[in-house]
């Protein structure tokens, strides 16, 4: 075991996989002599060659459509797009293209790609490097859609990321890069050596997709949520002294349903959270499977909190994000109720 | 292994620890290039798109047929507004190192392509810039305390804290919102100069984009749109050298000039020396007289160089020599005007000293002003309210509701 941090864990990843598998390529912008803005492909082209690790024109378009290119031609690309919110110009290639070829070819073209963005706000970013768009691409069918929360997830993930048959959106919440991050922004900053997810094993392992990870066990409350919510939630079920389940749902598309059911059938409550703006989040499609499975089993409606509705204001960082106290007032409404 | 790849990976001149190498840049001398008529046909144009536009040359004495034959009134208005662009650069920069600001943009050693560019068209023209011209701010008459406000993000932000540092606009001053992402910006410009036509107006657009980002399909967008209905629109591309760590070969600099990828399309396209201010001057005073004549689109690359790091988040000392700015064969656009101004005998090395003097009591005392109204961190705040608007011009129920649970939370 070693410690690490995201970064290092998330280059562990794809150094392990280039290793084992000659076909893996990286390609991105600024990922090859630089090694990434947030340096997570650093000394991957030193070490496995300018032919493996290929920066690229500033054309997410052009990336995505190239990286299906090499999928279906026998590679196994994994595409790096600088901040989820520079996507879009490539949203066509992975929504109309990517995620349909292997239905569209009835299985003969599948395109096993797979496209890592740091995601999430909180580093003062504005509304151009905060965005979190998960649910932009839940609703497509045909793409998977993961998000980890910790250094040994982040591993575990992307190694099961890159090795798995379809594509794969992988989203990096850079907020924890380094640390993890309870929602405080006037605290100092943690390591990720603190926590014991930051152990991470050098060597290969998976962390499969389509399965939700139950961070903290408790009677009261299910809070279900992903990424950096997942610290801000521990957070606020400390602070209130609930004893709230926390499930981290690491893997949005497949969904591990039967995960999410067993916990809000034992505590009857349940919080959907995540950063993304609320309006038809992924917490809608959560907080609906919930109602449909756990119906007879609830005590309260189902609370959803998210980021407000509104593009990611630079100014208003921390009233824009759902910290801590957005969270607790959620918390004692279900707690209050029925 | 079967056999060596076959694939071409463009190659940076120089990396760190290696001697900086631009003998790739094609220089023409300086007055060497023909200056054609604007209603020349584009086929006889194409030439320009692979020599270079000089006017200004060794000796910085402006010879050729390019020479604006600017008034010396007007040469120091340009030095002025050059080197103020340059200190509030420094200045603002110093404030990001502070933590006084989040973050910020220099475009040192670019400041040519945006102030001689700002000047050469008319105020009632649309620009539509990226986040570094911040002369074309200067030059359209916008106050020291009004961008220092953006910068700060305090309470008389135009943006009202909505956008990163650097990214102004002002819609008096015919200055678009400037976009975060990348290249957006050049086919709306495209668009702009459309509707001005259609509309029978006298006003172009201009718009700005980095070399880097022609990579876009925004990029094509615009030069195929351009083409297609010869918008009033000049597209300039800023070909500073380098995209963070991504230098210019990996635009597909190694094949052709960035300006040549616009006669392909049926549009001039003319490559000039960024550095030099009548240059940059005498072509955007070309394009928009070819626009203006109802002849339709013009591509200007400039060619320059990144000075400074990409942004206060950049570090270029990891990815090209530390040395390499001071081998850049274009020179320093505000040292090359003083020099011409010098030779004209209608400037001073004094005049120049007092001049930046002078500026930087202005920054002083503009940034007083500034910060009285706020920061991030310290003074009056914007009201969180304003989050809400905007979003809609009517704000819908769900937003009114999210509102009222911000001012509970924050109760």
């Amino acid at each position: 075991m070693a410690q690490m941090n995201m970064i290092q864990a998330l280059n562990s990843a794809m150094d392990v996989c280039m290793a084992k598998d000659p076909s893996v390529v990286l390609l991105g912008q600024d990922i090859g002599y630089f090694g990434g803005v947030f340096r997570v492909t650093d000394g991957l082209q030193r070490k496995y060659g300018e032919h493996r690790v290929l920066d690229t024109p500033i054309t997410e378009g052009g990336i995505v459509a190239a990286a299906i290119g090499m999928a279906v031609n026998g590679l196994k690309p994994v595409a790096e797009i600088q901040f989820a919110d520079y996507i879009y110009p490539g949203y066509d290639q992975i929504v109309s293209e990517l995620a349909r070829l292997r239905y569209r070819s009835a299985g003969d073209f599948p395109a096993p790609v797979t496209i890592r963005t740091p995601c999430g706000g909180g580093i003062h970013g504005g509304q151009t490097h905060s965005q979190s768009p998960e649910a932009l691409f839940t609703h497509v069918c045909g793409i998977q859609v993961v998000m980890p929360s910790n250094p040994y997830d982040a591993k575990g993930l992307l190694i099961a990321a890159i090795e798995a048959d379809d594509p794969v959106l992988f989203l990096e919440p850079k907020r924890l890069y380094n640390g993890p991050f309870d929602g405080d922004p006037n605290k100092p900053a943690v390591p990720w050596s603190t926590h014991p997810k930051g152990e991470v094993p050098e060597g290969y392992y998976r962390v499969p997709l389509g399965q939700a990870s139950v961070v903290r066990a408790g009677a009261e409350v299910t809070i279900i949520t992903y990424g950096t919510m997942v610290h801000v939630a521990e957070a606020a079920a400390r602070q209130l002294g609930i004893d709230a389940e926390i499930i981290d749902v690491r893997s949005m598309v497949p969904l591990d349903v039967e995960t999410l059911v067993a916990s809000v059938e034992k505590t009857g409550r349940c919080l959907v959270a995540h950063e993304a703006t609320r309006f038809s989040g992924f917490g809608a499609e959560l907080a609906a499977t919930i109602q449909e499975r756990c119906f007879w089993h609830l005590q309260a409606p189902i609370e959803r909190v998210g980021g407000w509705d509104t593009p990611y204001p630079h100014a208003f960082e921390w009233e824009y994000f759902p910290g801590p106290q957005r969270l607790s007032a959620a918390l004692n409404r279900l707690m209050e109720a029925g | 292994m079967t056999r060596p790849s076959r694939l071409h990976v463009p190659h940076a001149p120089a990396r760190p620890g290696q001697p900086p190498d631009f003998s790739y840049v094609r220089l023409s001398p300086a007055g060497a290039v023909v200056r054609p008529d604007v209603g020349a046909p584009v086929t006889e144009l194409a030439p320009l798109s692979l020599e270079l536009i000089r006017v200004l040359d060794d000796q910085h004495a402006a010879v050729g047929p390019w020479n604006p034959n600017l008034a010396i009134d007007e040469l120091q208005v340009g030095l002025r507004w050059m080197v103020l662009t340059r200190l509030y650069d420094e200045r603002m920069f110093k404030t990001q190192r502070q933590g006084r600001i989040s973050f910020y943009v220099k475009s040192t050693g670019e400041e040519a392509v945006s102030v001689a560019a700002g000047l050469a068209l008319k105020p009632t023209d649309m620009l539509f810039p990226s986040y570094r011209q911040q002369g074309l701010q200067f030059v359209r008459g916008m106050s020291l305390v009004d961008l220092m406000c953006q910068l700060l993000s305090n309470t008389r932000d135009m943006c009202k804290g909505r956008q990163l540092p650097v990214l102004y606009h002002s819609k008096e001053r015919h200055l678009f919102t400037i976009s975060g992402n990348l290249g957006t910006q050049c086919p709306q410009a495209v668009g702009w100069a459309m509707a001005s036509a259609i509309k029978g107006q006298e006003d172009l657009a201009a718009t700005w984009i980095g070399e880097g980002s022609t990579a876009a399909a925004d990029f094509h967008n615009a030069l195929l749109f351009a083409s297609v209905y010869h918008a009033p629109v000049i597209l300039n591309v800023v070909n500073n050298q380098w995209a963070i760590s991504t230098f210019q070969g990996f635009a597909g600099a190694e094949q052709h000039s960035f300006a040549a990828r616009a006669p392909s399309y049926g549009v001039p396209g003319l490559r000039v020396d960024g550095n030099d201010y009548l240059a940059v001057y005498a072509a955007t005073r070309w394009a928009a007289e070819r626009a203006r004549s109802g002849a339709g689109a013009t591509l200007i690359e400039l060619v320059t160089y990144r000075v400074s790091a990409h942004s206060s988040s950049d570090d270029p000392s990891r990815y090209r020599p530390k040395d390499e700015p001071e081998h850049w064969p274009l020179g320093d656009p505000i040292e090359r005007l003083k020099q011409h101004l010098i030779g004209l005998g209608a400037w001073s090395e004094a005049q120049q000293a007092t001049l930046e003097s002078e500026l930087n009591e202005q920054l002083s005392a503009a940034w007083k002003e500034a910060v009285g109204y706020g920061s991030l961190s310290e003074g009056p705040k914007l009201h969180s309210d304003l989050m809400f608007e905007d979003v809609f011009k009517d704000m819908p129920q769900h937003l009114i509701e999210q509102r009222a649970q911000l001012r509970r939370e924050k109760a």
